[in-house]
């Protein structure tokens, strides 16, 4: 849940002095890293072990992801163009894609603020807000929809009902990707080294300019990543639209309801190539996550 | 949650307290209105995050309370009373248990692998290993269809015929709920795995332990806590996971029925009341994970 740690940040070198200490041993452990291509480390239990979970992963994941693809592309691409053109699921596509980026937009700004205020200031019930942040994270997507349902929909205590509007899709989403942006940010902020705005700000730099050229270049890697993270989670969302949003076809329905509609009629090949095209978003999301976490272990 | 109001409360202190830490560096080369715009600056953005909190997370949360225990009767009582509900529930749970161990089993032995080895294809395998997360939970379930359904299914349809039924049954509802919360225990671990090292594996070794032994006394042990917090964040995941589900199980009432499925037909059908019930006690096991989980980190860090 930490989006922050790349995923595949090789095991530290520091191991790598140990290990060939013992594969003199005979242990068969470590027979040395030099050769980066095909040179494996695998004794028998490991490489049993690799292989079930292999087999595991595939049968569970891979195989299932890949069928996705294959069933998209049974009728052809016309066939694809065709479902992602009809007016319906076009509109459905485009609220979808719209609220994802406005949410994520609203995300960059507030979240990182959120994170400033976390990190930077001190005030009692810090906590709480630690706390509050996580929520949507482990909230039931489902619930979530109802638990905003009940402060924004109709008797909303507030005079503000979203439901059956276009509107329920950005605060569906905008719910479920409150922590991302401040979950990434937050680390880097840590991490940052207060002495250099305080030596720019001795020179004369003002608040403004300081948080620009000082804080800003320094976070905008992770804040890219979190924003990244959200604008494809708010694609994907399903569970917090279905009763927020009151799926009305062109006005409040989102792509994911689509691809349930879908799939309820039978009708997987279009229902499909709607969700090829959503996980072409969470592979792109997640390409350009990996090449900027590396660009920041590059730097730092 | 009523003390969701209470940073707003002690705002004033907290933004004088961090306005005074700030004011050497002011006086240096600021008149006193800066200063007093600094700290106006300063109490607004903190107001700012606590309002837009509050209205998007905190309050709506207070109002499923509400609309649990104070609008007209306890509404959680009677949802627990009414059987398709307890019976939602148990499936749920199940589910929930089989979710955790497989990926308690499979977030171990793969993060092992992939810190402690070498072997090729390792980067593209641990991208791939993320993908389960990042996919849309509809996605997830009509992946599940197409692989195992039993028309459809690739896999499915053969498994079918030798009277093997896995989708619109619970079977399919444990592969959608380890597919959603796959990687969580890897992830987990993984950096505690490399954090740890290799030294004490390596004494062990060289004093004659087996690799079974270094790995029960010493590589388990240094994960516990890491595993543990994986293993809550996989309960909440699936506990809550309705997307993939609704899909693959069928949502027969009393038979393929989760807990999240039945919030959906509680609210649809009207019961709005025991909709809220079933949703406060989901997002109670969620707050009561985070809890943990936020108990967990700093154990985690030592």
């Amino acid at each position: 849940m930490t989006p922050t740690t790349s995923p595949s940040s090789a095991p530290d070198s520091r191991a790598s002095a140990p290990e060939q200490a013992t594969s003199r041993r005979g242990r068969g452990v470590g027979s040395g890293r030099r050769g980066r291509g095909l040179r494996t480390t695998l004794n028998l239990p490991a490489s049993a072990a690799l292989g079930v979970s292999v087999l595991w992963f595939s049968l569970l994941v891979l195989i299932p992801l890949a069928l996705v693809f294959v069933a998209a592309g049974e009728h052809g691409l016309g066939y694809m163009w065709e479902v992602l053109t009809n007016q319906q699921t076009a509109n459905a596509i485009r609220l979808t894609l719209t609220a994802a980026a406005a949410a994520t937009a609203v995300n960059i700004v507030m979240g990182t603020l959120i994170a400033w205020v976390l990190v930077r200031d001190r005030f009692p019930g810090k906590r709480l807000i630690e706390l509050l942040i996580d929520i949507p994270f482990a909230l039931p997507s489902l619930v979530a929809g109802l638990v905003l349902l009940s402060l924004y929909g109709p008797g909303s205590p507030v005079g503000i009902d979203v439901l059956g509007t276009p509107y329920s899709v950005f605060l569906a989403v905008l719910f479920v990707t409150l922590p991302f942006v401040v979950r990434t940010v937050q680390p880097v902020l840590m991490a940052m080294d207060e002495e250099v705005e305080q030596a720019a700000e001795s020179l004369g730099a003002t608040r403004a300019t300081n948080f620009r050229r000082v804080v800003l270049p320094a976070l905008a890697p992770a804040i890219a990543a979190g924003a990244t993270l959200s604008f494809a989670r708010g694609v994907g969302e399903f569970g917090a639209l279905v009763l927020l949003t009151g799926n009305r076809p062109n006005v409040s329905e989102g792509a994911p309801i689509r691809i349930q509609s879908y799939i309820e009629v039978d009708n997987t090949a279009a229902a499909a190539s709607v969700a090829v095209f959503l996980l072409l978003v969470a592979l792109s999301a997640i390409l350009v996550l990996d090449l900027i976490s590396r660009r920041v272990s590059r730097h730092a | 949650m009523p003390e969701t109001a209470q940073p707003d409360a002690a705002q004033p202190d907290a933004a004088r307290g961090a306005s005074a830490l700030r004011t050497p560096a002011q006086r240096t080369g600021a008149e006193g209105t800066i200063r007093d715009d600094l700290g106006r600056g300063l109490n607004l953005r903190q107001l700012l995050v606590v309002v837009y909190l509050f209205l998007l997370v905190g309050w709506p949360l207070w109002r499923v309370v509400q609309e649990t225990f104070f609008s007209g009767e306890n509404y959680l009582v009677s949802a627990l009373q009414d059987p398709a509900i307890q019976y939602a529930l148990q499936v749920t749970l199940a589910a929930t248990a089989w979710a955790v161990v497989l990926n308690t089993v499979f977030g171990i032995t793969v993060g092992i692998l992939l810190v402690r080895y070498e072997f090729p294809g390792k980067r593209a395998l641990s991208a791939l290993l993320d993908l389960p997360t990042s996919v849309s939970p509809i996605v997830v379930g009509l992946s599940l269809l197409l692989a195992y359904g039993p028309i459809h299914g690739v896999l499915g349809g053969p498994l079918f015929d030798l009277g093997i039924r896995l989708i619109f049954s619970f079977p399919g509802i444990v592969l959608a709920v380890t597919f959603i919360s796959l990687p969580l225990v890897l992830r987990a671990v993984v950096p505690v795995l490399q954090e740890v090292g290799t030294e004490q594996e390596m004494a062990a070794k060289s004093l004659g332990a087996s690799g079974f032994q270094v790995l029960r006394r010493i590589t388990l042990p240094s994960i516990r806590w890491a595993a543990a917090y994986g293993i809550v964040l996989t309960l909440a995941r699936a506990v809550g996971e309705f997307g993939a589900v609704v899909i693959v199980s069928g949502g027969v009432v009393g038979q393929t029925e989760t807990a999240t499925i039945a919030v959906q037909r509680l609210h649809q059908g009207f019961e709005t009341g025991h909709a809220y019930a079933v949703g406060f006690l989901l997002a109670l096991i969620a707050v009561a994970a985070l809890v943990i989980v936020t108990i967990l980190r700093p154990s985690e860090k030592r």
